[in-house]
C-alpha cells in the first residue's frame, strides 16, 4: 500500500543507510567542509583528497537519517576518482534529480551516466519535499569542500 | 514480530469527558491526509498539538463573524464599530486575566507570540535593570524563545548566563538551582513545562527561593498553560508567558502577564502609535501598561479569537481537560514502552502529556516521515531545545504531544505506526 515509501526507502538506500561506505576520517585528506541540516540536527563532515584537480579519496562522518547517511555514502563512490568539474556536474545533475521533474532538468556539462543511473534510487525524495534536503547535505558538503569552503551554504 | 500490545487495551474514555462530541468541535480532524487519485486517504491522528493546536468550530466562527460584523481599528475612533472592535478586544483581555488568575487586566500585555513577550521583558527590563556581571538564571531545558533573546542581552550587556540541570528523568535539579542563586542573580527565566520533556517544574518553589533574595521570575508558561491551571498570583510569578496559538487560539496572539509595579517601572519595548500619551518633537510620553508595551496595531480579531479559546477550555473545565490529556499520556507511554528499542526522554512525575522518544537503529526524521505514510502527525528534530538535546545526547527525538481532542485510539495509531516502522528498517 506505500508505494512511495517503498520507492523513498529502496534496498539500495536502506542498506547504505545501515552500512555506510567511506564512512571514515582519512589522514591525507586535505579539504573537508561541514553539512548541517539545523531542523533535524543531522551533521556531517565531508572529507576531499584533491590532487592536480583529481577527487583522489572522498570519505565522511557524521550522524544523519537513513535518506542522508545513504546519499553521503553513495556520493563517497560515484565522486571518488572524478575531476573536480565531473564532480560538480554531478553535483548539479543529482540536485535536479531531487528537486526538478524530469523536463526541467539543466545541462550542466558532460556527467557520468553510469554513477547517475544508480543514483536514481534517491530520486524518490522528490515525493518528500521535506527530505530533500536530507539527500542534499552532504553532496552540498563535498561541493563546498571542492570549492575551498569550511561548510556548506544552507539554502 | 513479538511485541504484545493489543491484550492490554482499553478503549474506555474517562467519565464526564465526552472526547467525540470534544471531537466534532475541530473540523479539521475529521479529514483524511495522503488522498491519491482513486485511493482514499489516512484519517488525520494528530499528535503534534505541542508544535501548534488545531481551532475548534466556536473560535473560527467567532472570528468570521467579528470580521463580518464588527470589525475594525481599537482606540483610535469615536465612531460605533471601533468601539465595539475596541470593547470584544478589552473584553479578551480580561478573559486572559481570569484564565489566569491576574489580579486586573492592567497586568495583561498582548504581543504576537510567547517569542515576543521574551523579547520584551529582554528588552524593556532587561537593557533598564541588568549590567556587567549581572547574572540571570534558566534550566537546560528551555525553548530557544527563552534562550536566545537573553544571549542578545549578553551580548549588549556582558551579563552571564547560568544554567540549571536536570537529572535522567529530565527534573529539575532545585539544589543546583539553590546554588547558583545568589547576589548576582537579577533574574530568573524557567520554563513552568518542557516542550520536549514533559517536565512541570515547581514554579511556586522556584519563584519562592528567588523572591528570598528578592529576584523576579519569569515563567515561560506556553506549554504549561495549556495542561493544567495556572494561577500567577499564588505561583507568585512576576511574569508569565503564554502563547495563544497553543491554547486552541489563533497564531498572531501572545501573552505577557507582569506584576503592574514592574511593568510600571520597564520603559517602552517597541514605538510607535497607541502607546504615547502625547508626541512632540520636544519629547514624547507614554501610556501607562499595558498599552505602553502595544504599540501599533495589534491582531484584533485574533486576540478576539483567543478569548473564545479560552472561553472554550473553561467551559470543558481545565481540570478536566488536564486529566483526559494525563489518561493518555499514561496509556501512550505504557503502550509504546512494550516496543522493543524504543526509549522514552522525560520522565519526571506529573509530566505533561508529552512523549518524546527515539527508536534504536531508525533516525527520527526517518520515523516521522514513515508513520506521516499512516497519517500519525509528530514532530521531529530537536524542537527548538538544543541544549537539552546535548543534554540527553541525542541528535534529534520523535515526539508525539496530546491535546484535549486525542483520543487513546490515536495513541494505538501511534503505536501501530511505530512498530511498522520497526518492521520497515527490520530495527
Ligand atoms: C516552551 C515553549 N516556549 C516558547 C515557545 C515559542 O512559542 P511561539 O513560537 O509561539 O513564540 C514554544 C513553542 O514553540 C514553546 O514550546
Amino acid at each position: 500500500m506505500m508505494d512511495e515509501l517503498r520507492e523513498l526507502y529502496q534496498e539500495v538506500i536502506l542498506d547504505h543507510g545501515k552500512n555506510p561506505r567511506n564512512f571514515r576520517h582519512p589522514d591525507d585528506a586535505n579539504r573537508e567542509a561541514k553539512g548541517e541540516n539545523p531542523m533535524c540536527g543531522d551533521r556531517f563532515m565531508v572529507y576531499l583528497k584533491l590532487k592536480d584537480g583529481v577527487v583522489e579519496d572522498v570519505a565522511f562522518q557524521g550522524r544523519g537519517c537513513a535518506i542522508s547517511t545513504a546519499s553521503a555514502s553513495m556520493m563517497t563512490e560515484v565522486v571518488k576518482g572524478k575531476t573536480e568539474a565531473e564532480a560538480k556536474a554531478l553535483f548539479e545533475t543529482f540536485h535536479d534529480l531531487c528537486t526538478k521533474d524530469d523536463h526541467e532538468h539543466g545541462d550542466h556539462g558532460p556527467v557520468d551516466e553510469d554513477a547517475m543511473e544508480r543514483l536514481m534510487v534517491l530520486s524518490g525524495v522528490r515525493q518528500f519535499p521535506v527530505r530533500v534536503k536530507c539527500a542534499t547535505l552532504a553532496w552540498h558538503a563535498m561541493n563546498a569542500a571542492i570549492e575551498g569552503e569550511d561548510k556548506a551554504s544552507s539554502e | 514480530m513479538d511485541t504484545q500490545i493489543s491484550d492490554t487495551r482499553i478503549t474506555d474514555t474517562l467519565a464526564g469527558f465526552d472526547v467525540e462530541r470534544v471531537r466534532a468541535d475541530f473540523p479539521i480532524l475529521s479529514r483524511t491526509v495522503h488522498d491519491r487519485k482513486g485511493r482514499p486517504g489516512k484519517p488525520l491522528v494528530y499528535l503534534d498539538s505541542a508544535a501548534s493546536a488545531q481551532k475548534p468550530r466556536q473560535v473560527i466562527d467567532a472570528m468570521t463573524r467579528f470580521l463580518e460584523e464588527d470589525y475594525s481599528n481599537i482606540h483610535r475612533g469615536v465612531h460605533f464599530l471601533s468601539q465595539t472592535a475596541t470593547d470584544q478586544f478589552e473584553e479578551a483581555r480580561r478573559k486572559v486575566a481570569r484564565f489566569l488568575n491576574a489580579p486586573s487586566e492592567r497586568n495583561i500585555v498582548f504581543t504576537r507570540s510567547a517569542t515576543e513577550a521574551v523579547n520584551l521583558v529582554a528588552h524593556s527590563y532587561g537593557r533598564t535593570f541588568l549590567s556587567e556581571g549581572d547574572e540571570i538564571i534558566v534550566s537546560v531545558m528551555e525553548h530557544h524563545a527563552n534562550i536566545v533573546p537573553w544571549q542578545l542581552l549578553q551580548m549588549e550587556k556582558g551579563i552571564r548566563i547560568r544554567v540549571v540541570p536536570v537529572d535522567e528523568h529530565g527534573v529539575l535539579d532545585l539544589d543546583a538551582y539553590e546554588d547558583l542563586l545568589s547576589d548576582r542573580t537579577k533574574l530568573v527565566a524557567m520554563t513552568h513545562c518542557s516542550n520536549v520533556l514533559g517536565t512541570v517544574t515547581p514554579a511556586k518553589i522556584i519563584a519562592r527561593m528567588a523572591h528570598e533574595r528578592g529576584v523576579p521570575v519569569l515563567f515561560d508558561g506556553s506549554q504549561a498553560a495549556v495542561h493544567g491551571v495556572v494561577d500567577v498570583q499564588d505561583i507568585d510569578a512576576d511574569f508569565y508567558i503564554m502563547t495563544g496559538h497553543k491554547l486552541y487560539g489563533p497564531t498572531g496572539t501572545g501573552v505577557l502577564y507582569g506584576k503592574y509595579d514592574l511593568l510600571k517601572r520597564m520603559p517602552p519595548y517597541q514605538g510607535g502609535g497607541d502607546m504615547i500619551e502625547s508626541v512632540s518633537f520636544e519629547g514624547t510620553t507614554f501610556k501607562a501598561p499595558p498599552a505602553r508595551f502595544e504599540a501599533g496595531t495589534p491582531a484584533i480579531t485574533e486576540v478576539v479569537g483567543l478569548g473564545v479559546a479560552l472561553d472554550y477550555m473553561e467551559r470543558l473545565g481545565r481540570e478536566a481537560i488536564a486529566a483526559h490529556e494525563h489518561d493518555l499520556l499514561q496509556y501512550a507511554t505504557q503502550q509504546l514502552s512494550q516496543i522493543d528499542g524504543l526509549r522514552i526522554y522525560g520522565t519526571a512525575p506529573g509530566k505533561g502529556p508529552i512523549i518524546s522518544f527515539t527508536l534504536e537503529g531508525v533516525h527520527p526524521h526517518d520515523l516521522g516521515t514513515i508513520v506521516d505514510q499512516y497519517g500519525v502527525a509528530v514532530r521531529v528534530g530537536r524542537h527548538c531545545a538544543e541544549p537539552l538535546m546535548d543534554r540527553f545526547g541525542v541528535g534529534a527525538t520523535a515526539r508525539a504531544s496530546f491535546a484535549l481532542y486525542n483520543t487513546r485510539a490515536e495513541a494505538d495509531a501511534l503505536v501501530d505506526s511505530v512498530i511498522a516502522v520497526k518492521e520497515f528498517f527490520g530495527a
